[in-house]
């Protein structure tokens, strides 16, 4: 059977040097990528009436920019590399919906970016990494 | 839009140093302007001392709970469950939560009713009212869940992704369907109240006990608050400056959060007094306590704050709910069901019971009745007015530090509940006048200026006139209920077959 390697992937230079890292092994093992934009959410946190209004226009928006923007080039750089890509994109907490996607897809490895400390988003990207190496059911690799 | 505001700011500024006069004339032109609407909105029924709106908003929330078989019971566990997401399809993640819906209605609904409308009902109606307030929101339970069902079956969805519904909507397409005529006309009847409402209750009314409590805590006149106020608003509503709105609502939950603990502390620190409170309650609810009215006034007094408080039957909730994308209509429905137990059962009564326990309400040793003032009122310790004034001495005689802590709590409910209702308002107006960006602004212009007319006005006119215009919208949103029910209860007697077979399911 062959394998599937999850990438986590923002467009962020973590998440290249995470991809870039993918791409290699998949070339030798002859393993699918599958990259995950997944979209920080909490259904607990508290909109106003008017961004309820607007929510579904917003989501059907940062799909929509996850999709051609983020995730399309890369696809199409890699598939033209000679790999095997999907790509997918969700919503929720980042390091429990990449678990959760590693199930759904039977991933055998989970990929993932560390940025350092640089900034509000880098920090957030490196507690992923942190939740991941501790929470996740595959091999996850983090990529300095 | 730049010079309008200019103008307004100007107009007050000239007038500052006549502002009692100006206060004074802005009252009378408003209590002038607005009295022949308010009696005949509280017009007795023939007879009787009960104001026929109320008795119409009770009835309502009877037939609903009858009809539907008490839903408010039956359902509430599932309600909870919805809102814990234990049925939201994780494919819809992004999407609004049951959760996003039921805090952003409620945004619009806890706030000074909760604090300074409680304060109103029990220093005229005695412990008693609050009785009947917990069965009047127990009842309303009913009536939020009806219309709110009907508001996102009935919505209409935009091709860029927007949804507007709410009552309006409901009514014209919903009276279409069955083949009713008069849809149309009580759809313009009930977006021009749900103005005048978002113009009074959803506006003037937070702006007066916002600039009341601020001047009477900090000292700063009303007239500076109205204008702080309607200059923040504007800047969200008009300039679009969310992150002005974005950081009240994210501190409102935790000032609604605080509130509660704060209140909860009192009522723990007075354990002991609980089971007096309750008996008062229960004696005040039943027999004449010596207030205006006996037993009557109390009922009338517990029921017109539950509704006010709580909204249920009057139709705004309708339109937030609409705005969430969901397959199950009915599943809105529930989760709009809390609302009113949230509000009302939960925080209402708290507030209710911390003004009694502290006993801020003066009784006659000998009579055990209450000692009136003027105004009908009963006299209370400090001898403060009714609303925030009250509830702020209440909590004040637990923790010296509440009242500077419930004035920030008041000016950030007003905020919050002002901007939830500038889009109410706002839906109402589009639905009347079309949607388009000069349309919009005029509301919003108009609405600010509300903002500074409702800091200025006494307590009187403001309140009269926003409960008056609120209850307004109830007479043509229970007509159009009563007409659609069996709409509901077809999508309810579904709904419940649908989850019973599994068909709907949980996902966690």
């Amino acid at each position: 059977m062959s394998e599937t390697y999850l990438i986590a992937f923002d467009g962020s230079a973590a998440s290249e040097r995470a991809l870039e890292f993918g791409a290699e092994r998949a070339h030798a093992s002859k393993a699918r990528l599958l990259l995950a934009h997944v979209l920080e959410w909490s259904p607990y946190s508290f909109l106003s009436a008017e961004e309820v209004a607007e929510r579904h226009k917003r989501r059907t928006e940062e799909v929509g920019r996850a999709e051609t923007v983020i995730l399309e080039p890369v696809r199409i750089k890699l598939i033209e590399q000679g790999l095997r890509v999907e790509t997918v994109v969700r919503y929720g907490h980042v390091a429990e919906v990449l678990g959760d996607l590693a199930t759904e897809y039977s991933a055998t490895q989970i990929i993932v970016g560390r940025s350092g400390e640089k900034g509000l988003q880098a920090r957030l990207f490196g507690s992923v990494a942190g939740t991941l190496a501790q929470a996740a059911l595959v091999p996850c690799t983090i990529v300095p | 839009m730049k010079y309008s505001f200019a103008a307004l700011a100007a107009a007050s500024v000239l007038a500052a140093p006549a502002q009692a006069s100006l206060a004074e004339q802005v009252d009378a032109v408003f209590a002038a302007s607005t009295t022949w609407f308010v009696n005949l909105i509280f017009a007795n029924l023939p007879g009787t001392g009960v104001p026929w709106i109320v008795g119409w908003l009770v009835a309502g929330a009877v037939v609903f709970t009858l009809y539907f078989g008490f839903i408010q019971f039956r359902a509430f566990g599932h309600a909870l469950q919805i809102v814990r997401g234990k049925y939201s399809d994780p494919k819809d993640a992004g999407e609004v939560s049951p959760f996003q819906a039921l805090t952003a209605a409620l945004s619009g609904t806890v706030g000074l009713g909760n604090i300074a409308g409680v304060a109103v009902a029990v220093s005229i109606g005695g412990a008693g009212a609050t009785f009947w307030m917990i069965l009047a929101g127990l009842l309303g339970m009913a009536s939020k869940f009806t219309e709110c069902t009907l508001g996102v079956k009935y919505r209409n969805e935009y091709p860029d992704g927007t949804v507007s519904g709410g009552p309006m909507y409901y009514i014209k397409k919903g009276f279409a369907e069955r083949g009713l005529p008069l849809g149309g006309f009580m759809a313009v009847m009930f977006s021009i109240f749900c103005v005048l409402g978002s113009l009074g209750g959803g506006n003037m009314f937070q702006a007066n006990q916002a600039a009341s409590q601020v001047s009477s805590v900090l000292g700063v006149p009303t007239w500076i608050t109205g204008l702080v106020l309607s200059g923040i608003v504007f800047l969200v509503i008009v300039g679009g400056i969310k992150s002005i709105a974005r950081v009240t609502e994210k501190v409102v939950p935790f000032m609604g959060g605080g509130y509660f603990i704060v209140g909860m502390a009192i009522l723990i620190l007075n354990w002991d007094m609980i089971g007096w409170a309750f008996s008062e309650i229960i004696r005040g609810a039943f027999t004449d306590s010596g207030i205006v009215g006996g037993m009557v006034g109390a009922i009338i007094q517990g029921f017109r704050r539950a509704a006010f408080s709580n909204e249920a039957g009057i139709g705004s909730a309708a339109i937030a709910h609409s705005a969430v994308r969901t397959k199950e209509p009915i599943s809105e429905g529930f989760v709009s069901l809390l609302e009113p137990f949230i509000d009302t059962v939960i925080i209402c009564t708290m507030t209710a019971l911390v003004i009694i326990i502290t006993q801020q309400l003066l009784i006659d040793a000998n009579t055990g009745m209450y000692i009136l003032g003027e105004n009908g009122r009963i006299a209370n310790v400090d001898g403060v007015g009714a609303g925030v004034p009250l509830t702020s001495a209440a909590f004040g005689s637990a923790f010296g530090w509440a009242p500077y802590a419930l004035a920030l709590a008041v000016f950030l409910f007003a905020f919050s509940t002002m901007i939830t209702w500038s889009y109410y308002g706002m839906k109402a107006w589009t639905y009347m006048f079309g949607e388009g960006e000069g349309k919009e602004l005029a509301f919003k212009l108009i609405f600010c200026f509300f903002i500074f007319v409702g800091a200025v006005t006494s307590l009187d006119a403001v309140i009269d006139f926003s409960d008056a215009a609120l209850f307004s919208m109830a007479i043509f949103n229970i007509i159009a209920l009563y007409f659609l029910m069996p709409i509901v209860k077809r999508e309810l007697n579904s709904y419940l077959q649908r989850l019973k077979s599994g068909q709907i399911k949980a996902y966690k």
